[in-house]
């Protein structure tokens, strides 16, 4: 028999009905998640078309793009605290989940926040699942084995409908990462260096695992972290084999199963993991026993070099166009940088363990003058959690923001944005031109990284500032 | 969806790699609940000023520009999010087809389920409509054929199924709900 990757085995048990020349295979979907700004002309088409959602029972909803990241109390809040056009949006994802019978996590749910970090909080991201969503940044849900893609939204009515997608299988390419990290080097680290070296579209047409000992010691929140961006590569999805880290994260969950269901679960995600290196169209090695915190120069996440290293000299159009935008100077690294803002956040870097590392930093030390630190929690529960670790106080203290969750300035949608001109450090997973912000400036780095230009109000080793 | 045979039009070039769809629409402008109008914040914050006058060195903003129905990008156009309001505001705009060396996953997707369509081809084939701004050219669907003004012929890959619906102006989501009885089988089986 030939070998099988996760990927593949994950895929075989969804197919309803097989891929041939003249037609995608149907593949079923076993969450859908859904959030207010990729899915109200979704809803729409279903009204159009008279067609219920199929499987209420399988979307989790929440709303976190354009939702305002002070405490929002009533809908006059709402009102007050955004921009019409995304309150709007918001009332409407209310009225959408509540004509189609589904539970919408609102502002007023302990449970809401960033859909890619609540589903796994809540357990209902699990091994052997497909997962879509209307983000490309659901590839974060691989961490666990599971198959979890973004999808446009016309695919989004699609599962809304019916519950599957019409899909051709992408090829496979396995990333190996070997080594420890050192200290002061993270996971944010690691995959910013991995698309530095597969290329912002070295993984175009692909399904990703990553593999190896670099891996097996990472938590969940840290594999989250480097599947999350796994379409900043350009692929699909980004998988991680489950394991006991993976296990013991999940048990006790609310959505997880327990007792025998969990045992008959677990026989099944114990048979996930791939047969073997032979079972990948593609494979890369990267070591990073050596690596260095990363920062990005350019406008996309694979113009990124180590905190010490040059801005490289040579490049195409691109290139000058990008060094350009950013006010950066080839041939020189980036330390010292002066920066503007400092945001810590987002469904890449938004968990628990983040803003532990983040306050690991600030704690006893001030915020530079003339640095913005705002500090957003992933979910209402990563905000009560850290909250009882005195991480608030330590920020507030230090002079930052403590903000409720959101996506917040990750996309610059609700009204938190980095101004025109300015330097951000940002632990999210974007530095496209004005992505923060038009004509902002972003420097993409860890919670550490970030934690430690704001302390210095410049572009910091984090080493230098670790207790 | 109209039925969509072949495209004749004229080349608007940006020779830009790596063009993420917060170019093609910025994710403000996201907070619409609706389809339309989004064809005047294409590319927004590279065709308009801070204070919105259009930057007249923007190709986009071209007189040539409002004739053309064909873009052509450079290599890994449509990269970033999955949002679908990047191809809904390239159609609104009046564009028909992206073509160019590479175009991600998410947006290809996405464009073939609105009319437009990807167009991939060689860089040699590429390089050249870069060089060459604002040429005729004809996107023959039914050939799988990129025609040059000089006449030559340069195939290019489309999956047959999205190809079809295009060329008959099909919803997908038709063949999914026709499929019920299997997505139902395949349930009953795994409850």
């Amino acid at each position: 028999m030939t070998a099988k990757s996760l990927f593949d085995k994950v895929w075989d048990s969804h197919v309803v009905t097989p891929e041939s020349d003249d037609r995608p295979a149907i593949l079923y979907v076993d969450l859908h998640l859904i959030h207010e700004v990729t899915s109200p002309q979704a809803f729409d088409v279903l009204r159009e078309k008279g067609l219920p959602v199929r499987r209420p029972d399988l979307c989790l909803a929440t709303l976190d793009h354009s939702i305002p990241t002070v405490p929002i109390r009533s809908f006059k809040d709402l009102e007050i605290a955004s921009e019409p056009a995304a309150a709007k949006q918001v009332m409407q994802m209310e009225k959408n989940c509540a004509e189609f019978h589904i539970e919408l996590r609102n502002f007023a749910s302990a449970e809401r926040g960033i859909v890619h970090v609540i589903a796994p909080e809540l357990g209902a991201t699990q091994p052997g699942k497909t997962i879509v969503c209307g983000d490309s940044h659901t590839s974060t849900h691989g961490a666990f084995g599971a198959l979890a893609f973004g999808i446009g939204t016309t695919e989004v009515g699609h599962v809304l409908a019916t519950q599957c997608l019409l899909q051709r299988k992408p090829k496979s390419l396995a990333i190996n990462l070997s080594g420890r990290l050192k200290p002061g080097v993270s996971a944010k680290d690691v995959i910013l260096k991995t698309i530095g070296e597969i290329g912002v579209n070295g993984g175009t047409g692909h399904v990703i695992e990553y593999r190896g000992s670099a891996i097996g010691s990472l938590s969940m929140e840290e594999r989250m972290t480097i599947c999350n961006m796994s379409i900043e590569a350009g692929a699909r999805a980004g998988l991680i084999a489950p394991d006991d880290v993976t296990y013991e994260y999940m048990a006790g969950r609310p959505m997880a199963p327990a007792g025998q269901a969990w045992e008959r679960a677990f026989r099944r995600w114990r048979q996930l993991p791939s047969d073997s290196e032979t079972a990948f169209d593609r494979s890369v090695t990267i070591d990073v026993a050596e690596l260095k915190p990363m920062v990005t120069f350019g406008t996309n996440p694979g113009m990124v070099v180590s905190i010490d290293q040059a801005v490289p000299k040579s490049g195409d159009a691109a290139f000058q166009k990008a060094l350009r935008y950013m006010q950066i100077e080839a041939g020189k690294p980036l330390l010292g940088q002066a920066v503007d803002v400092v945001f810590i956040g987002s469904c890449t870097n938004g968990r628990l363990s983040d803003l532990e590392a983040a306050a690991s930093i600030l704690k006893g030390r001030r915020v530079a003058p003339n640095v913005r630190l705002l500090v957003v929690p992933g979910s209402a529960p990563v905000k009560k959690a850290a909250e009882e670790k005195g991480i608030d106080e330590i920020v507030r203290a230090a002079g930052g923001e403590w903000r409720e969750p959101g996506c917040s300035m990750c996309i610059a949608m609700n009204g938190d944005r980095v101004a025109s001109g300015k330097l951000a450090v940002s632990t999210s997973n974007r530095n496209f031109e004005g992505r923060q912000g038009s004509g902002a400036r972003t420097i993409l780095a860890s919670p550490l990284t970030a934690a430690a230009a704001a302390i210095s109000g410049r572009v910091t080793d984090p080493r230098e500032l670790l207790n | 969806m109209e039925p969509l045979t072949r495209i004749r039009s004229k080349t608007v070039v940006l020779p830009f790699e790596d063009i993420d769809t917060d170019q093609i629409i910025p994710a403000r402008f996201l907070t619409t609940t609706t389809k339309t109008g989004l064809g005047e914040k294409l590319f927004n914050d590279w065709r308009y000023a801070a204070d919105g006058t259009p930057r007249e060195d923007f190709v986009l903003n071209t007189d040539a520009a409002k004739e053309a129905g064909i873009l052509v990008g450079g290599r890994n156009f449509g990269c970033g999010s999955s949002r679908e309001h990047a191809p809904w505001a390239l159609v609104d705009f009046g564009i028909r087809a992206v073509i160019s060396t590479e175009i991600a996953d998410i947006f290809r997707n996405n464009s073939l389920k609105n009319g437009l369509v990807p167009v991939l081809v060689d860089s040699e084939t590429h390089a050249w409509l870069i060089e060459n701004p604002g040429v005729d050219v004809t996107i023959d669907l039914e050939r799988r054929l990129l025609k040059l003004p000089d006449g030559r012929e340069i195939g290019f890959p489309i999956d047959g199924f999205s190809r079809y619906c295009l060329m008959n102006g099909l919803d997908q989501m038709g063949f999914l709900l026709e499929s019920e009885a299997a997505i139902k089988a395949y349930e009953d089986a795994r409850a």
